[in-house]
Parts: C-alpha cells; sequence; structure tokens
C-alpha cells in the first residue's frame, strides 16, 4: 500500500519526540496522544515528553516477517514499561535477538524504522535498545 | 425483548476453494440455511466480511450478497469488527428480531482469503491491530499473541505442553468435522517440532488463512415453531471492546473484552459460567484459547493451561471447547468464523453433530465467544436448547 509522506510526517512528534499527552486528573501519559483519557474521561492534558528508559515487560521475536522487514527477520518485537509507567511497543535492535527477555533493562534511541510502501518512504522513530550497550 | 431463535444452518466447504469466488462461497452457505430452516423470505440480511477490499478488491458487500442470493430489494449489510465481524452479525440479526422490527433474519460470515499473495493477506489480517503503533514497528498478528503468551507463561508458569495441548485436542475434533480445513490430527511432538513464526508460537499454534462461509437463520420462536425444524434459543448476547493497542491495556494476559461480552451475554441469559456446559472460543492461537478460558470465567487465571493438558476441555472432558476443531483445525476465515460458531453450537444442541463429533449427555446450553484483533473487540452469545 502506498505510504503517504504526509500519514508518516503527522506521527513526527510522537515518533520522533516521544510526546504524549499527560492528563491533569490520572497523571497518565498516553502515546499516542489523545484527546480524552479512557480512566477518567478528563480533557485537560499537557504535552510532555516520555522518559527513555524502562524494562522489557514481554517480547517475542518474529521469524516471518511482513514483506517491509523480509530481509531483516528474525528481529525482536518488544512492550517495554517506561521509568514513568507508561508502555510502548516498538522494535529492540543492536542485540541478539535471542538475548532479548523480559525484565532486560533498555533505553530508547532513534532510529530507522522501515522503507514502506512502494515509494520507499523511510519512517524514522524509537527503538529500544539494551541498556548495558 | 422477543425471544430469538436460530432455525438451520449453512456452510460453504471452507479451505482454499480456488473454484469458488467470494461471492459463491456466500451463496453456497446461504442457501443451505435457507434449505434446512424452510423459511420462505428473509427481511434482511446481515453479512460478516473482515476485509474483502483488501482481499479481493470488493466492498459493498451487502448489497452483492443479497443481489447474488437472488434478493435485490433486499435490505443487507455489511459488518465489520476485524475477526468478530460474523459474531456481530449475529449479534445485529439478533438485535433486529429481539426488537420486533423484523421476523426471519439471515447471519452470514464470509471471506476469501486465498485470491492474494500470502503477504498481501498477511497485511490485510494485521489492518485489525493499531497501524501507527504496533504494524508499524512490525508486529504481525502471531507477534501480537506471541507477545501475551510470553506474559501469561512468565506471569502462571504456562507451558509449551499446555500450548501444543490446545492445538492436539483441536485438531483431534476438526478430524471428525467434515466441514474442517485441516481435519487430521497433530502430536504434541509435532507441534512443539513445527517451524517456528514468533516466539513462542509455532505454526502448529496458528489458525490457517481459509476461503469459507458460514450462515444462520435468526428469528421469533413462534416462526421457529411453525417451520417445524430443529432450533435453538439465544439467551443472551453481549458485546465489548478494549484498547486497541496491547501495550496499553492493564494486563496482557486476560482478554478484557470477552469477560465484559460473556459477563454481560450471561447476564441477559440470567445464567452464570457454571451453567454453560460447552462453547466454541476463538483459538486464532493456542495462547488465545487458554486466555480466553480464563477470561470468561471458566477457569482462574494461570489454570486454563493445565486443565487443558489433563483433558478437561477434551470432546468427552467435563466441559468440551471447540468441539468443531476450531478456528486452528476448521479453518479461519475472518468474517465467516462467529458465524460457523454459532453453527456449531446449534448442531450440538440439536444433536446433529456429524462423525462421533456429537458431545455426549446431551448438553442444554452452549456458548459462542468471537473475538477481533489481539481482542479489542469480542461477542459472546449464550443458546440453549429448544
Amino acid at each position: 500500500m502506498t505510504m503517504f509522506s504526509s500519514r508518516n510526517w503527522r506521527e513526527y512528534p510522537q515518533r520522533y519526540r516521544l510526546e504524549a499527552s499527560k492528563f491533569k486528573k490520572s497523571g497518565k501519559a498516553y502515546l499516542p496522544p489523545r484527546s480524552v483519557d479512557p480512566k477518567t474521561g478528563d480533557t485537560e492534558f499537557e504535552t510532555v515528553r516520555l522518559p527513555d528508559t524502562g524494562k522489557i515487560v514481554t517480547y517475542t521475536i518474529i521469524r516471518t516477517a511482513p514483506s517491509q522487514w523480509g530481509d531483516e527477520a528474525p528481529y525482536a518485537v518488544a512492550i517495554t514499561e517506561l521509568v514513568d509507567g507508561t508502555r510502548l511497543m516498538g522494535q529492540v535492535t543492536d542485540c541478539d535477538v535471542e538475548a532479548v527477555k523480559i525484565g532486560m533493562e533498555v533505553r530508547i534511541e532513534f532510529r530507522r524504522v522501515q522503507s514502506e510502501g512502494h515509494h520507499g518512504v523511510l519512517s524514522y522513530g524509537y527503538k529500544f535498545v539494551p541498556k548495558w550497550y | 425483548m422477543r425471544d430469538v431463535c436460530v432455525v438451520g444452518v449453512g456452510m460453504s466447504q471452507w479451505g482454499e476453494v480456488w473454484r469458488k469466488s467470494l461471492r459463491q462461497l456466500f451463496v453456497d452457505a446461504a442457501l443451505e440455511a435457507i434449505n434446512n430452516s424452510g423459511v420462505d423470505r428473509l427481511d434482511s440480511l446481515y453479512v460478516g466480511c473482515m476485509s474483502s477490499g483488501l482481499f479481493v478488491g470488493q466492498e459493498h458487500v451487502g448489497a452483492l450478497m443479497a443481489d447474488y442470493l437472488g434478493m435485490p430489494g433486499l435490505p443487507a449489510l455489511r459488518v465489520e469488527s476485524a475477526c468478530a465481524s460474523g459474531g456481530l452479525a449475529v449479534r445485529q440479526a439478533f438485535i433486529e428480531v429481539a426488537c420486533g422490527m423484523s421476523e426471519i433474519i439471515m447471519a452470514a460470515g464470509v471471506e476469501k482469503m486465498t485470491d492474494c499473495s500470502g503477504s498481501d493477506a498477511t497485511f490485510a489480517l494485521a489492518t485489525a491491530a493499531d497501524q501507527e503503533y504496533e504494524v508499524f514497528h512490525g508486529a504481525t498478528f502471531p507477534g501480537l499473541y506471541a507477545m501475551m503468551a510470553h506474559a501469561h507463561m512468565d506471569e502462571y508458569g504456562t507451558t509449551r505442553e499446555m500450548l501444543s495441548a490446545v492445538s492436539v485436542k483441536n485438531h483431534k475434533n476438526g478430524a471428525k468435522n467434515p466441514a474442517a480445513q485441516y481435519p487430521f490430527e497433530v502430536t504434541p511432538e509435532q507441534v512443539a517440532k513445527s517451524v517456528m513464526i514468533a516466539d513462542p508460537l509455532r505454526i502448529l499454534d496458528c489458525s490457517p488463512i481459509t476461503d469459507g462461509a458460514a450462515a444462520v437463520i435468526v428469528t421469533t420462536e413462534e416462526v421457529a415453531k411453525k417451520l417445524g425444524k430443529p432450533y435453538i434459543k439465544v439467551l443472551g448476547s453481549g458485546a465489548a471492546t478494549d484498547y486497541m493497542q496491547l501495550a496499553q491495556r492493564d494486563d496482557m494476559t486476560t482478554i478484557k473484552a470477552a469477560t465484559l461480552a460473556a459477563g454481560r451475554a450471561l447476564k441477559m441469559a440470567g445464567k452464570t459460567i457454571k451453567d454453560v456446559q460447552f462453547a466454541e472460543v476463538h483459538d486464532c492461537f493456542t495462547i488465545a484459547e487458554i486466555v480466553l478460558l480464563e477470561s470468561i470465567g471458566l477457569y482462574e487465571p494461570g489454570k486454563a493451561g493445565p486443565a487443558t493438558l489433563a483433558g478437561e476441555t477434551a470432546l468427552d472432558g467435563k466441559f468440551p471447547v471447540n468441539s468443531s476443531g476450531g478456528l486452528k483445525s476448521k479453518g479461519h476465515p475472518v468474517g465467516a468464523t462467529g458465524v460457523a460458531q454459532v453453527v456449531e453450537v446449534y448442531k450440538q444442541l440439536t444433536g446433529q453433530a456429524e462423525n462421533g463429533r456429537q458431545i455426549s449427555g446431551s448438553p442444554k446450553i452452549g456458548m459462542t465467544q468471537n473475538m477481533g484483533g489481539s481482542g479489542a473487540s469480542s461477542v459472546v452469545h449464550i443458546m440453549e436448547v429448544a
């Protein structure tokens, strides 16, 4: 499917700068940002930058990949709980996929995520790298 | 609300059905349901279909299906909620009969998944997940359930043997189902050694890509009685949604939408889970069946895996699950699955399950649980013998 760069561009604040909406009542942050807090119905929020360290809470190793990542498989995808409690999904990189474990400490780095669509629009965003790396 | 019944069910051939188109699969199932029920008209049609636009480039399937059923003019609507489309089509028919608006409705589901490449099919299925924050990062559907599996294993000690037991059981049931795509048995060793798709899930943990359709006739008890054919009552219908992203759910070891949907359906039926005697649940992956049996309240968290291993959910167990073979063995044409679950419960409750697949002891109450995506939507129905 053709990926238009406007669709990519719209996500820059979240993907490039980890901008999240943090709600007044609950203090909970969401990425991507939401207009309404599902926990409280609150619509008052401020835009914050999420912390860039956390711990893997679950993961998988994708062996059979969609065409965009065909030549990169196997690769690890994980859900990381950041130090403020926000959870994000992303790829784990800069380590052997077999080394990825629940509880592993990671930090977020800015990386190329994929080359998407027939026109090969390059998409950047966050990936997780082992904290010790 | 009026009482609602299912009278007459139909299924097309399921599998890689190269000779049949999207519309023909639907018509085959629809005509069988009409013939089995004996109805001489329909008041409206609901068609569950997840992604005909991406699979075969065809939208507007409500009108197309009414047309090729030979009923242009019939009110018809396509229902979409990813893999829960079929179950929600049944629910829409239930609502329309219950509220008194119509008397005789067809709830059908159809998907034609093998007219495109495997990579295109994978893309189409992945549209049921969050495109910008899950699929963007390379997550696949097996990958999302694999993450649930790792979380469940970490939290409760669920094992490879327990996952394999789900696949082995469902294939054993499916081997007795003439409609199944893969009607053969598998051994725990075969499952454990099958190719890895997304750790810890292997190919024999995953439901297949399938062409197929299913249809049921939903009507009032008055009409069902007059038709003189076997019928069942739909006692309760429940639906729910959850956060789309797995990462945003409070607990990744449970499917909250299934808990809510089951609770609502049981409440409407005036029953508890203890009254239900068997179920068709959405085993798109082996871990899903384990998580779902806990989510609907049949087992405490962490107990469904050991129970499966002990044979409690086998055809001759105390609570048979997926007597049809489930999505794993019967196949998973995504839009049709939820309707086919009702077909199986109808057959079991009316004593028509084929080839020794009939649950012994003439069960009186059965449940269907259908779900979309990684569990962001779910629909449950409770049915009883008439």
